[in-house]
């Protein structure tokens, strides 16, 4: 998966998802069965299901193959074994149901992809339960041809949520820090690495990007005026506003759970404290952590309430959790003598951070109810973990011959996937939410 | 030989005179207040090399005062050979205080900075590579607070002082050995 440069920037993803959106529609004649078929996802990658995905006949010119981003999205989870079939299946063809049991296939997918007159494309697909030998369900979608790979992950979403119970993430983006031949950029891509664009180019650092809930904007920290100062980045328009930019440093944005308030970290009033402020950049910011060391990297619970951050108030920098409308901070870590960045999972129930240990910097996974801890990575120069929008997967930076990289792996450690750039360095992931 | 430096260090013992009458004066309640503070402000202009300090001695400055002007002289944060010239301040490993040897320089800028009021400069502190980026932003701003409490303690007023912080994204140094490391380790005075 290297990511190569597009050669041609595809429109803004906002514009492209309104035409998708616009042009989605079940299938007449092919209404959506309730799910007949789920599997214990206790073990992703421990338990694999096995799935045919045929090829789909194309009417006209389709310059991406549809199925084959499917089938690279349900190999890639992990959660998935592709069985090959040769043979081409549309979605209103029976399929052979013999063989595909005889191959060892319990589900198999048939679709179509239909060139329209106004060049945009007519996507069709239908589940089928192999075992049972009856279709599950399937849908189609109209998609202009920047969107194929989107349609792709659509698909592979919808197949996931059908076999699973669980919500796909195949759909989603990611944001990452490029650094090549001494300048900086911000990158966003598909889930897998493909399809980047970038909506900002920098001659001086970028740090820290994160998503908004709504998919819509980013909160980063640029150096571009001389010293780290917070922008809010509204990915369609291009539209910037410095949001923080006091008095000394401004970085680590974290985004509530309601897109309304950001967490930031200010040094307006003598070292590194945590301050929230409206994510608007109306009203002025409130100063959230009291400690006479550092306190930063804030990340908000789930449910709103409460803000873990990373403190040196102790000694040595840990994980800490205060509620949001003050009060006393609790340690959480304990384990190593350098425990930061903290990212709690979409569920609230656990919590990814880096510790060092023996000198490497590890991708760390707590269990917030009874302590019990993980180490998920084995490079040892680990920082920034992210979480999938369904809890997962945790992406994180690393390195790799010499090079800054990304990882992603399965919150079991089981499945694992790199992402490496041949032009220069990739850091710093932020794992983007669910969208509509 | 009378050269420039030894008339000024005689303008300079003579404010310095200046100001132990005045404290005599104060103690003795004779208005007091407003002599302090001429005479301090004197001792100041005649260290940093302008003139006016034996107003105060005689009892009718006007008549004969001198004002010496010398011209041709540079901004001596200009002179590469100066102690203004040194901008970097280095930290020890996972330390933040300064050490003895940067005194020196820092005495040196606070005094450049008190004598030029309308000069401002940013600190701009540094780290190695290890770890957080956000955390080592925090660190980095730790080391540029240390600087700037500094120069704050020899005087230097706050508007003219801005600490920030560059973390481990502008490394002086690239690569990974303890050299680099160590050279990454400071805060830079950055004149504006």
């Amino acid at each position: 998966m290297n990511l190569a440069p597009q050669p041609f920037a595809p429109p803004p993803r906002a514009d492209r998802r309104r035409v998708l959106g616009a042009g989605l529609a079940v299938m007449a004649g092919h209404p959506l069965a309730s799910a007949q078929m789920r599997i214990d996802v206790s073990g992703i990658g421990a338990t694999q299901y096995p799935i045919s995905i045929a090829r789909f006949p194309v009417e006209g010119r389709v310059p991406l193959e549809v199925a084959a981003v499917v089938r690279a999205d349900l190999a890639r989870s992990g959660a998935f074994r592709l069985v090959d079939t040769a043979a081409a299946l549309s979605e209103t063809a029976n399929p052979d149901f013999g063989d595909l049991r005889a191959k060892g296939a319990d589900a198999v997918v048939g679709g179509s992809v239909t060139r329209l007159a106004d060049g945009r494309y007519d996507i069709r697909f239908r589940l089928h339960d192999v075992v049972r030998a009856n279709a599950i369900g399937g849908e189609a979608f109209v998609a202009t041809e920047a969107d194929l790979r989107y349609a792709g992950h659509r698909i592979a979403d919808w197949i996931h949520e059908k076999l699973t119970g669980e919500r796909g993430i195949f759909a989603t983006r990611i944001v990452f820090v490029s650094r090549s031949a001494g300048r900086y950029r911000l990158d966003v891509a598909d889930w897998d690495g493909e399809n980047i664009v970038s909506p900002l180019r920098s001659a001086e650092p970028v740090m820290s990007p994160a998503w908004a809930p709504d998919g819509k904007r980013l909160a980063y920290v640029s150096f571009e005026s001389g010293k780290p100062v917070v922008y809010v980045h509204t990915l369609a328009s291009g539209q910037r506003m410095a949001v923080a930019n006091f008095r000394g440093s401004n970085s680590a944005p974290a985004w509530s759970p309601d897109g309304r308030t950001l967490a930031v970290t200010l040094t307006r009033e003598g070292l590194s404290q945590v301050f929230l402020l409206n994510a608007d950049g109306s009203g002025s910011p409130r100063r959230l952590t009291t400690s006479a060391g550092i306190d930063t990297e804030p990340a908000f619970s789930p449910d709103g309430r409460g803000l873990y951050f990373t403190s040196d108030r102790g000694g040595s920098p840990q994980i800490y959790r205060m509620p949001i409308d003050g009060g006393e901070a609790a340690r959480v870590t304990f384990s190593a003598p350098y425990s930061v960045s903290a990212r709690p999972s979409p569920d609230g129930r656990s919590l990814a951070y880096i510790s060092r240990r023996e000198g490497r910097y590890l991708v760390t996974l707590r269990n917030l109810a009874s302590g019990a801890e993980q180490i998920l990575s084995d490079g040892g120069r680990e920082e920034s973990p992210s979480f999938a929008p369904n809890g997962r997967w945790i992406l994180f930076a690393t390195q790799a011959g010499g090079r800054d990289s990304l990882m992603a792996v399965t919150v079991d450690g089981r499945v694992k996937q790199r992402l490496s750039s041949s032009l220069g360095d990739i850091r710093e992931p932020s794992w983007g939410p669910f969208t509509q | 030989m009378i050269t420039p430096l030894s008339r000024l260090l005689a303008a300079a013992a003579l404010a310095a005179l200046a100001a132990c009458s005045s404290v005599k004066l104060d103690e003795a309640g004779a208005g007091a207040p407003v002599e302090n503070r001429s005479a301090d402000g004197n001792a100041g202009t005649a260290a940093g090399g302008a003139t006016t300090g034996t107003a105060d001695v005689g009892a009718t400055p006007g008549a004969r005062a001198v004002t010496p002007v010398e011209v041709g002289r540079k901004d001596p944060l200009d002179d590469p050979a100066g102690q203004l010239a040194r901008r970097s301040i280095y930290f020890d490993f996972d330390q933040y205080t300064i050490k003895d040897e940067h005194k020196a320089t820092l005495e040196a800028h606070a005094r450049y900075l008190i004598a030029n009021r309308g000069r401002k400069v940013v600190i701009q502190g540094n780290t190695d590579e290890r770890g957080s980026r956000e955390y080592n932003l925090a660190l980095g701003q730790k080391r540029a607070e240390a600087v700037r409490k500094a120069l704050t303690a020899l005087g230097v007023p706050d508007a003219q002082l801005e600490a920030v912080s560059f973390g481990e994204e502008k490394p002086r140094a690239s690569g990974t050995d303890d050299a680099a490391m160590a050279e990454n380790r400071r805060a830079d005075l950055a004149y504006q």
